[in-house]
């Protein structure tokens, strides 16, 4: 067995890229290494949490982050991550669900979600969740009340979406760290209630 | 300047490129709805030409019913101006 995994293709290939990418001059070896150690350091579903959170107990707060979703991150602290695309945060209330594809690729907030799972990338995913939303999420387990309406966002352009869940009962009780806690991944792509 | 504003009806286009485009052709040749002016973007499918020319990016509504004949959902997905011609 190889020991590291410069010798397998697709790493060979992605250095090939680099280098035609850095020959053209349109990125440098220092500008790729930052953009991964971003990526590998802060890149997390913990920040999207910590965002709807803050949302969730701050009024304020969550004007703010559907008014201006870059400006939110950058707020707590996120913003290195999270520029170069225009954030938009779309709101869950109780007669509209929404949830975010990327149909020609696998595009979504990585510095605020962390790396897509695989079945956000998978071909399935990406066909069906805007012909048939509700049948895919009944898939994750999300059954939703006919009254429901649910809106899919298909990421093609600069725009990055993040979903804003519904609070919790008595989330206006808990501690904000708390509530954090109860936000997943999959309740940020809006393929889960929280 | 923009070509259309929110409210808008919009009809993408149908084109069939050779290269790149970010214009899915599930939404070809539908009706929607601009819902909000996003942004002025350079246009990907010149872009990787090395051709940089920016234009009006629109968040456009299809209800489900136009894109696929049934459904109650809708899809809201970025359409540059290019992508675009006025729907009566």
């Amino acid at each position: 067995m190889s020991g590291g995994h410069d010798e397998l293709p697709v790493a060979a290939r992605v250095r090939r890229l680099e280098e035609r990418l850095i020959a053209a001059g349109l990125a440098t070896d220092a500008e790729l290494d930052e953009i991964l150690e971003q990526v590998f350091t802060f890149a997390s579903p913990v920040n999207g949490a910590r965002m709807v959170a803050r949302a969730w107990k701050d009024p304020g707060y969550r004007d703010r982050l559907l008014a201006d979703g870059n400006a939110a991150a950058t707020e707590l602290g996120f913003g290195a991550g999270a520029r170069g695309y225009l954030l938009k945060v779309v709101e869950n209330t109780t007669g509209v669900h929404n949830m975010i594809v990327c149909t020609l690729c696998s595009c979504y907030p990585t510095a605020l979600l962390g790396p897509s799972p695989g079945w956000y990338k998978s071909f399935a995913y990406r066909s069906r969740a805007v012909r048939e939303p509700r049948a895919v999420l009944a898939e994750f387990g999300l059954e939703l009340p006919d009254s429901t309406e649910i809106q899919v966002w298909d990421a093609n352009s600069e725009s990055r979406y993040l979903v804003l869940p519904l609070p919790p009962e008595g989330a206006g009780d808990t501690d904000e760290a708390d509530l954090a806690a109860q936000v997943t991944r999959n309740g940020l792509i809006g393929t889960a209630v929280r | 300047m923009t070509r259309f504003a929110a409210g808008s009806r919009v009809r993408a286009l149908a084109p069939d490129p050779a290269g790149h485009t970010r214009l899915p052709r599930y939404v070809r040749g539908h009706v929607g709805e601009v819902i909000e002016v996003r942004a002025v973007w350079p246009l990907p499918d010149e872009t990787v030409r090395g051709i940089v020319r920016a234009e009006p990016v629109y968040a456009v509504r299809f209800p489900a019913a136009a894109l696929w004949g049934s459904g109650s959902h809708s899809v809201i997905i970025d359409m540059w101006e290019s992508y675009l011609e006025e729907a009566s």
